[in-house]
């Protein structure tokens, strides 16, 4: 068991790791059981599917080693199911680090994952995902089978993304779950920050701060400044109901309403996740399962 | 006539005393939570130094991202104008002044007089300012003051996002994975910045002289990256990061002799 840290090492940007099994489903060797392995830059996803029905996840922090990460993740999955790598009959990489998966059979680029596990996860009606990570935003076009029709990512700069959350957390001393509703714990909504560099983030909270902002007015202010820049990439993509959030900021209620409030549009409703739905972090690593079922029927019959 | 400049910079507060137009002390602190304080602390050592009271002082001015913060202030430049002071003072044929400090970095085009003509800053972006060296020097697991000097090991450099500190902090995670030498990843972060700053005085023309100041100067790999993306000499002086404040101090005798 781990320790719990003392007070004051507490590391507030540090999200929860954690693993999950269905333990209802049973899997048996004829079955068509395939992985999907998310290495993003921040966190990394292992989903495991049988026969195209998701049966176990975990989730962790990527380190700074992708293959290590990667394996870590897919361990975690396959922990207390009694699943070993060889009975993976297809392993599909995704995400950042996709390249460096080891065990992979093929990578997929986490674009296409991230519909597909959209499409799984929220039904044939998806049309627009918007995918948060760590340090991308992508916005996602797709269609009933959750083939992607458009997209547009920020590829120059990490503005308003997961890691910039993560240096206010540790700043504000708010644990990273907690976030969301810290910043929605304002009278009055602020103007958004002018500045959402990640490497600027420290500079910007100490200069609201010092004017003698409250914590919440500060998050609020950030978080605002986020959603304008995820909701100004979806505009550019052209938003098409129904709307899902997909990555580790889907969990943001801070980030999410100010989305929906910019765009004027109501997210699919969050599975609980907590509880026993699918986690949106998972969608990349679920798409890249789904692919590899196909990749592997499409190999046994030729 | 005795003045000060002070410089409010994100990182650390400067400040100069000068003695009619000749500089007779300097003075640093950490501007941590409370600028105003640090800018108490640089302005007290230096005074200290020259064993002058606060007094003596006939005009303060404060420039830098912090100014409207400085105490016993009694006038503010913009950094540009600042810049352009000091670059003209340290060198007299100095028309382009690049000034890169912890988070920001901008270019100066200015007359003989030293009177600022035309300006471009990073805005927003830490990509081109010292806080990028800072995140690529702890990603490398490098020490930031043994990062130019690590860099000029090198015979080539290695290929990285330059567009975002973030992006290139996890493309040099990978080219250590990659096991690219260290002493070549160093030199494609400094080339990655000249390339930001150099770009930002192309959009000047470039204007010789140029010259390089702000806490970034004493970096001897970006000054190495930066000559040749430039394609000529940049002149360096002594004690680079204070002329910010050399050059609020400059304007502060202005000031006083125009009044």
């Amino acid at each position: 068991m781990k320790e719990t840290p003392q007070k004051e090492d507490v590391e507030y940007w540090r999200w929860q790791e954690y693993h999950r099994v269905f333990s209802e489903k049973k899997w048996k060797n004829k079955d068509v059981i395939t992985a999907g392995v998310d290495v993003g830059s921040v966190g990394s996803k292992a989903t495991i599917m049988i026969d195209g029905e998701v049966y176990s996840w975990g989730v962790m922090r990527t380190g700074s080693n992708s293959p290590d990460s990667a394996k870590k993740a897919l361990d975690w999955a396959m922990e207390g199911t009694g699943l070993r790598l060889d009975d993976l009959k297809y392993i599909v990489g995704t995400g950042y680090g996709r390249v460096n998966v080891p065990m992979a059979n093929k990578a997929i680029t986490e674009i296409a994952c991230h519909a597909k596990g959209a499409n799984y996860i929220w039904g044939p009606r998806v049309r627009t995902v918007l995918d948060v990570g760590g340090q991308d935003i992508k916005a996602i076009r797709c269609d009933e089978t959750g083939r992607v029709t458009s997209f547009l990512m920020n590829d120059k700069c990490a503005a308003g993304t997961g890691r910039g959350m993560e240096v206010f957390a540790d700043l504000l001393k708010i644990p990273i779950e907690k976030i969301g509703e810290v910043s929605l714990e304002v009278e009055e909504e602020p103007p958004p920050v002018s500045c959402t560099c990640v490497a600027f983030a420290k500079t910007e909270a100490m200069g609201l701060l010092r004017k003698g902002w409250s914590k919440e007015k500060v998050l609020a202010a950030y978080t605002h400044a986020m959603a304008i820049r995820m909701g100004n990439l979806i505009k550019r993509v052209g938003l098409e109901k129904e709307f899902v959030i997909t990555g580790g900021q889907s969990k943001n209620i801070g980030i999410v309403s100010r989305i929906e409030k910019a765009l004027d549009v109501k997210c699919l409703p969050m599975p609980d996740w907590r509880e026993n739905g699918l986690d949106p972090m998972i969608a990349g690593a679920i798409g890249a399962a789904l692919f590899g079922k196909a990749l592997y029927e499409k190999a046994q019959k030729s | 006539m005795i003045t000060a400049g002070i410089d409010l910079g994100t990182q650390s507060v400067k400040a100069v005393i000068l003695k009619d137009n000749e500089l007779i002390s300097r003075g640093k602190a950490f501007s941590g939570f409370d600028p105003a304080k640090a800018a108490e602390e640089a302005l007290g050592e230096a005074l200290k130094e020259v064993k002058l009271a606060m007094s003596k002082l006939v005009h303060v001015t404060a420039t830098g991202p912090g100014m409207d913060m400085a105490p016993n202030s009694n006038s503010t430049v913009s950094m540009m104008g600042a810049d352009a002071k000091a670059g003209v003072y340290l060198f007299p044929n100095a028309r382009t002044i690049v000034d890169v400090g912890a988070e920001e970095a901008r270019a100066v085009k200015c007359d003989v007089n030293g009177i600022m003509m035309d300006f471009v800053v990073n805005e927003r972006c830490a990509a081109g300012a010292g806080a990028f060296i800072e995140a690529m020097a702890r990603a490398l697991e490098v020490k930031l003051e043994d990062m130019g000097p690590l860099s000029l090991k090198a015979e080539r450099a290695s290929s990285i996002n330059a567009s975002c500190v973030i992006f290139g902090e996890s493309d040099v995670v990978s080219l250590i994975h990659r096991q690219e030498s260290k002493p070549e990843i160093a030199r494609a972060i400094f080339d990655a910045m000249a390339d930001r700053v150099s770009s930002m005085v192309h959009r000047l023309g470039v204007n010789p002289d140029v010259v390089l100041v702000g806490g970034v100067a004493k970096d001897v790999g970006f000054v190495a990256s930066l000559k040749r993306k430039l394609g000529i000499d940049v002149l360096i002086p002594a004690y680079p990061e204070y002329a910010g404040a050399l050059g609020a101090a400059l304007v502060a005798v202005n000031r006083v002799r125009k009044a």
